[in-house]
């Protein structure tokens, strides 16, 4: 813009640069790794897996059991059993990687797509078809398993979860870095536009509360590439709100689980809020109801495939710790049995009736809805005996 | 007794209901040391401490939604919302978390969160400090709507809000929060929360009325015994649900109804109370129900706002209309 503004500096008018794509599939992206795609240990200076491999072979577990559990889900859906499935094809590493950092007392808000930490919290992923099905809202005890029901709203859970730890500071919970407690918040790269997240951000960072921000950027928000959302490397914004960022590849399991693990126990022990930045990428549609061809190239899909999270798994446990193909066989057939057990019960799932959903509006029902409920109940009862 | 404010009714209820239980936090813009713009919970964080009484940033998403997360684990956050105006940042966490949370967990998980708003007009303040956004959440499942009128009813009403385990809208009158009564803490409260009191005995017309309407119909009432008119003066207290048997008991009485509130006329409150009365008092009106609102424009400039709110003339021509029916 050639024309001066007078008391306005000319440099506020610069022409706004073309946006600064941020790394591309193809090009290196700085994050922590400890397992290279290839399946080989590196090390960082500032991250380390100390655990031994029979962990890692429940990292492997996890991730494929919960890989069958979707894939199963995403058939259920195309047969008409299902209304919709969110899969979370190709981020089973940052879910199962920062699931299993988790301790007991920890609290888990996700948003829709956390099969992966909903099976590292133990919930029965039966449980997790009925939003998806359309015979509940969520049918788990947030309480047993110390993970909230699935936010549909984007980013609406981070305040609970940031809520949600401000009561676990006023518990005198927190200061302990192993028995403290802490709160994590999942979140997409979508949702980091979200005023509610970055209140979360700043409600967190001022009251020091004990909660981590776990970002999955998978690159796409339903057809909206990451630089939609940012200019800037997401973990980067952590710097502004005053409380530390960090990108871990979230591909690699035992990477996002040393990360997690050291941003709960900060938290546990009192040091405040860190984001996680878990470098990823969605293989799948948005949902089943989504078609990713009409926005992003095929080839982004298969450079992706190269870094599958659970790949790269299996190359080191049977090059690097030779564990025989008998273990991989056994975890697939167990695999095979949860995916018919999930199929068995998403079929025999009662139909939900309307008359018992009215008294779940209020805790106290009111006059009115009582009323409601016993008009409907009556006008269902005239059609007994119909078909 | 003490003779009280309508606002040190609302402070030493929030008192009360924070000694009686541990859980009750409260939150929000400039409630600790400043106590309030309006000085509701002046020396409260004085006395219960920065943990319990919390400056907020200024976010109302951000009040809500961590006060869901606090709900959740097992607190019972009262949310000062500054001005009516300025709910709205918050109204998503309010429709879709606040409101919802007992219905999509099948009754696992409750919502014990007060909302309190200071709402309406006539305070001569610039625009959206001065808004009746009551119907925008009696419209919601889930949510329960009150409105206070006088000073025993503040101090009471707040702390059933608080005890119970719905989440609540609690509207409170702005430019009543210096009316002044007498209040006996130490008689329990006459009437439950969504319960409608007949503040004024009459026998030819009912006014229908919350908030700070109650003493506009009041004065109204009493000007009308000049036209030799004996009205009955309803407080419905309760906006969602509506307290149904005492609407209908005045109705059946007096044969005619005027609801008054300063919300905008269409959809608001007396559009429900109007219908409901039609469905169950049918024969025994003499004229339809008819009512006294704010208009259908975004409240104006406060220079005219004395026009635009509902006042005694106002009321009293709705009586003439009913009556002349």
């Amino acid at each position: 813009m050639s024309e001066s503004v007078p008391g306005i500096a000319p440099e506020v008018f610069a022409p706004v640069e073309a946006p600064v794509s941020p790394p591309q599939a193809s090009e290196e992206v700085e994050f922590v790794q400890l397992l290279t795609p290839e399946g080989e240990r590196v090390e960082h200076p500032d991250y380390s897996f100390d655990l031994d491999d029979e962990v890692i072979k429940g990292f492997y577990r996890d991730m494929t059991l919960v890989r069958r559990i979707d894939t199963e889900a995403t058939a259920l859906q195309r047969q008409g059993e299902l209304g919709i499935w969110a899969s979370l094809l190709g981020q089973e590493a940052a879910q199962i990687g920062s699931g299993r950092a988790l301790n007991k007392k920890d609290m888990v808000f996700p948003t829709y797509r956390e099969h992966g930490v909903a099976w590292c919290q133990g919930v029965d992923p039966l449980n997790l078809l009925g939003l998806f099905r359309g015979v509940d809202q969520g049918a788990w005890d947030p309480r047993d398993n110390n993970f909230h029901l699935y936010t549909i709203v984007i980013g609406a859970q981070t305040l609970h979860a940031t809520g949600y730890a401000m009561g676990q500071q006023r518990d005198h919970a927190v200061g302990d870095p192993d028995n403290g407690e802490a709160t994590i918040a999942y979140f997409g790269d979508g949702a980091s536009s979200q005023g509610d997240v970055n209140e979360a951000f700043i409600y967190a960072s001022v009251f020091n509360a004990p909660v981590v921000f776990f970002c999955q950027n998978n690159q796409w928000a339903i057809s909206e590439p990451i630089d939609r959302q940012t200019r800037i490397p997401l973990y980067q914004r952590a710097a502004g709100f005053g409380f530390p960022g960090v990108r871990v590849d979230g591909n690699d399991v035992l990477a996002t689980y040393a990360v997690t693990q050291q941003a709960l126990k900060r938290a546990r022990e009192g040091s405040g809020p860190t984001l996680v930045e878990a470098y990823t990428y969605r293989m799948g549609a948005h949902t089943t109801s989504d078609d990713p061809t009409k926005y992003r190239l095929s080839e982004d899909l298969e450079y992706w495939k190269l870094k599958d999270p659970i790949e790269r798994v299996k190359a080191y446990l049977a090059r690097e710790s030779g564990v025989a193909h008998e273990f991989f066989d056994q975890i697939e057939a167990e695999a095979d049995e949860i995916a018919a057990r999930l199929r068995e019960g998403c079929l025999s799932m009662p139909d939900p009736t309307l008359t018992d959903f009215f008294q779940h509006a209020y805790v106290d029902q009111t006059p009115q809805l009582v009323e409601q409920q016993a008009q409907y109940a009556a006008y269902a009862a005239s059609f007994e005996g119909e078909h | 007794m003490a003779k009280i404010s309508l606002g040190k009714g609302i402070n030493m209820g929030l008192r009360a209901a924070m000694e009686n239980d541990p859980k009750v936090i409260i939150m929000g813009e400039d409630i600790g040391k400043l106590g309030g713009v309006f000085r509701v919970t002046e020396g409260l964080q004085k006395d219960f401490g920065e943990d319990r009484v919390i400056d907020t940033p200024l976010a109302e998403s951000g009040i809500i939604g961590t006060a869901v997360g606090l709900a959740l684990r097992g607190y019972r956050p009262v949310c000062e919302i500054q001005f009516d105006g300025f709910v709205f940042p918050a109204y998503d966490q309010i429709i879709n978390q606040v409101a919802k949370m007992h219905y999509r967990s099948m009754g696992k998980l409750t919502m014990p969160i007060v909302i309190r708003i200071p709402f309406g007009g006539g305070i001569g303040a610039v625009e959206h400090h001065s808004e009746s956004p009551e119907t925008l959440f009696a419209h919601v499942a889930g949510l329960k709507v009150v409105a206070c009128s006088d000073p025993v009813d503040a101090y009471w009403m707040i702390q059933q809000a608080i005890s119970g385990d719905d989440p609540v809208v609690f509207f409170e009158p702005k430019r009543r929060y210096h009316e002044k009564a007498e209040l006996d803490e130490n008689t329990p409260p006459a009437y439950p929360l969504h319960q409608a009191k007949v503040v004024r005995e009459g026998t030819d017309a009912t006014l229908f009325c919350y908030g700070p309407m109650v003493k506009t119909c009041l004065q109204a009432a009493e000007a009308a015994l000049e036209d030799g008119r004996n009205l009955e003066v309803v407080d419905l207290r309760s906006i969602a649900p509506l307290d149904l048997p005492t609407i209908f008991a005045s109705v059946k009485k007096t044969r005619r109804a005027v609801v008054v509130h300063e919300a905008p006329l269409s959809l608001g409150p007396g559009s429900e109370l109007a219908a409901r009365v039609t469905e169950e008092c049918f024969y025994h009106l003499e004229a339809p129900v008819l009512r006294v609102a704010g208009y259908d424009t975004p409240y104006p400039p406060s220079r005219m706002e004395e026009e635009y709110l509902p006042d005694l003339d106002r009321v009293l021509e709705g009586v003439d209309r009913v009556m002349g029916y």
